[in-house]
């Protein structure tokens, strides 16, 4: 028995993505909720199930806060960015067994006005940083080199894999330049009306070598929320279901220290993504798009690779020519992602996979039937959904 | 010694604390399993070669290459601003093991996969002393 095909998603729903929400994440985590019930057709009576990609807010004051009274299956999943994809795969499991009936994924944040990354190492920082394994390494082995941020020690996989295969400013500038090219059709994006070009990208300030201001996400404040059930419990709701095809999650080894992996570029998508294809029995050539998770752009070049789009070093060819536009071989981050959209660890990457099968995005893929989206956190943690519809 | 020093210290808890203990002696140790002889670092309660529970402490040569590296052009820790840009530097040493470091004679835009290097330790206070590395000059 597999996953595949035992899961949906019937609903969505969004706050607006801003710099300064005025709200508590609490607030902007029920707001999406709310808006994911009313697309779905459901009521919080029929929610029995919450997956938390993270610990921003709590699952009783979620319960109380929306008025879930017989909350029967509840987990939350640690795997930063990466979250919000392995998520669905709790949610899957849960309504495939009779666990839960209807189980919501909501995942919100202040990540502008509370959470900024320049705001919270300095050493007077009104609130300590969550431990975890990772914030364990950092505090004993990078941070006394000045390495306390992911730009900085994501970097360190950037500068071996251009070294090592010569990837150019232009084949990572054209990641963030399709997002952007992507965010003018998406009136909900963060850098709508804000237009790119490959000189302005070049120009860029540098923050950490190879990665330049225009190669990392936004910061901004919002969430999304994406409700999962059975395919029988899909068909009387009110929009066309999307299967969840294939789902897996994996973790680099170790997942705890980025230095110290025996084969440097074995991140946690290159164990999930043989798991999740050969669960939905499809390949990479098969997808008629990719929504991958994109903190920076050249995560993005390594998931290319370690989905099985491309060989090894040979991301930077792949992206050239207009391959990864909307009217390319492999459109990508359709919405505008993360750098252009919002930055809601990628349960916008979710909700617009979601989009694009329904037939209502804003850069829609014509005809579409089959798409991925990949999720990436922590040290390099992975997961991956194949969706269809 | 700077009893100014505005860097961030390692935490220096549980084991990684006894790495620490014998950076301050000026010695770079890593843990080496009593059954399969495997080097590791980070320091870890077990072996992942063969699942010992028991290590031993050994030295390394503190020669090594440079395996990777950032050059950081904005610091998110105040008490690097100063020293801007500077190069976060992932050395892989002879016994295998890696860790990051700083490189301190080498320009940032001259750091090359595979460049020797040794170790030295800068004292940075009373308690603690950080490994760092330089370039081992004239070649193999």
């Amino acid at each position: 028995m597999t996953l595949k095909d035992k899961a949906c998603i019937v609903g969505l729903g969004e706050t607006e993505y801003t710099r300064g929400s005025g709200k508590t994440v609490l607030r902007l985590v029920c707001e999406a909720s709310v808006n994911a019930m009313n697309d779905a057709g459901l009521t919080a009576k029929d929610i029995d199930g919450f997956v938390l990609p993270g610990p921003f807010v709590w699952q009783e004051a979620l319960a109380a806060n929306l008025g879930i009274e017989n909350l029967r299956y509840s987990t939350m999943v640690q795997m930063g960015g990466a979250s919000p994809v392995t998520a669905l795969q709790s949610a899957a499991m849960a309504v495939s067994t009779g666990v839960a009936k209807h189980v919501l994924v909501p995942f919100g944040w202040n990540g502008y006005s509370q959470a900024r990354v320049s705001r919270r190492e300095g050493p007077k920082a009104a609130e300590p940083p969550r431990e975890n394994a990772m914030s364990q390494a950092v505090r004993n082995f990078y941070a006394p080199y000045g390495a306390l941020a992911p730009v900085q020690y994501y970097a360190w996989l950037a500068t071996r894999h251009q070294s090592l295969y010569g990837v150019s400013e232009e084949d990572m500038g054209q990641v963030a330049l399709t997002s952007r090219a992507n965010a003018q059709s998406n009136p909900r994006a963060y850098m709508h009306d804000r237009p790119l070009d490959l000189e302005q990208y070049l120009a860029s300030p540098l923050m950490a070598t190879p990665f330049k201001v225009l190669d990392c996400c936004l910061e901004t404040d919002g969430a999304c929320a994406v409700i999962v059930t059975s395919p029988e419990r899909a068909r009387d709701l009110s929009h066309p279901p999307v299967y969840i095809m294939g789902i897996a999650e994996g973790h680099p080894y170790p997942a705890d220290d980025i230095p110290n992996r025996a084969n440097f570029f074995e991140i946690g998508l290159s164990f999930a993504a043989p798991h999740a294809f050969g669960m939905a029995g499809v390949t990479p050539a098969d997808m008629d798009f990719a929504q991958i998770y994109d903190c920076f752009t050249y995560v993005v070049l390594l998931q290319l690779e370690a989905a099985g789009f491309c060989g090894r070093g040979e991301a930077g060819e792949f992206v050239r020519d207009g391959r990864i536009a909307v009217d390319g071989d492999l459109p990508i981050n359709t919405h505008g992602g993360l750098h252009s959209e919002a930055h809601v660890w990628g349960h916008n990457h979710v909700v617009e996979a979601t989009r694009q099968l329904r037939g209502q995005a804003t850069s829609q893929v014509p005809g579409c039937e089959l798409g991925l989206v990949t999720g990436w956190g922590d040290f390099g943690d992975g997961s991956l959904a194949i969706l269809r519809r | 010694m700077d009893n100014e020093y505005n860097k961030p210290i390692p935490r220096r808890d549980d084991l990684n604390g006894e790495f620490w203990a014998h950076c301050h002696n000026h010695e770079l140790r890593f843990q080496r399993c009593s059954g399969c002889r495997t080097w590791r670092h980070m320091p870890r309660e077990g072996c992942r070669q063969c699942g010992s529970f028991e290590w031993t402490w050994e030295q390394s040569s503190g020669k090594g290459e440079v395996f990777s590296w950032t050059v950081i052009h904005r610091a998110l820790h105040p008490g690097f601003n100063e020293e801007l840009p500077y190069a976060a530097v992932i050395i892989e040493l002879e016994e295998g093991v890696r860790m990051v470091s700083h490189v301190v004679d080498v320009p940032t835009e001259s750091l090359v996969v595979g460049q020797p290097v040794e170790v030295f330790f800068e004292d940075v206070t009373d308690e603690v002393s950080i490994p760092k590395f330089r370039q081992i000059l004239g070649g193999p």
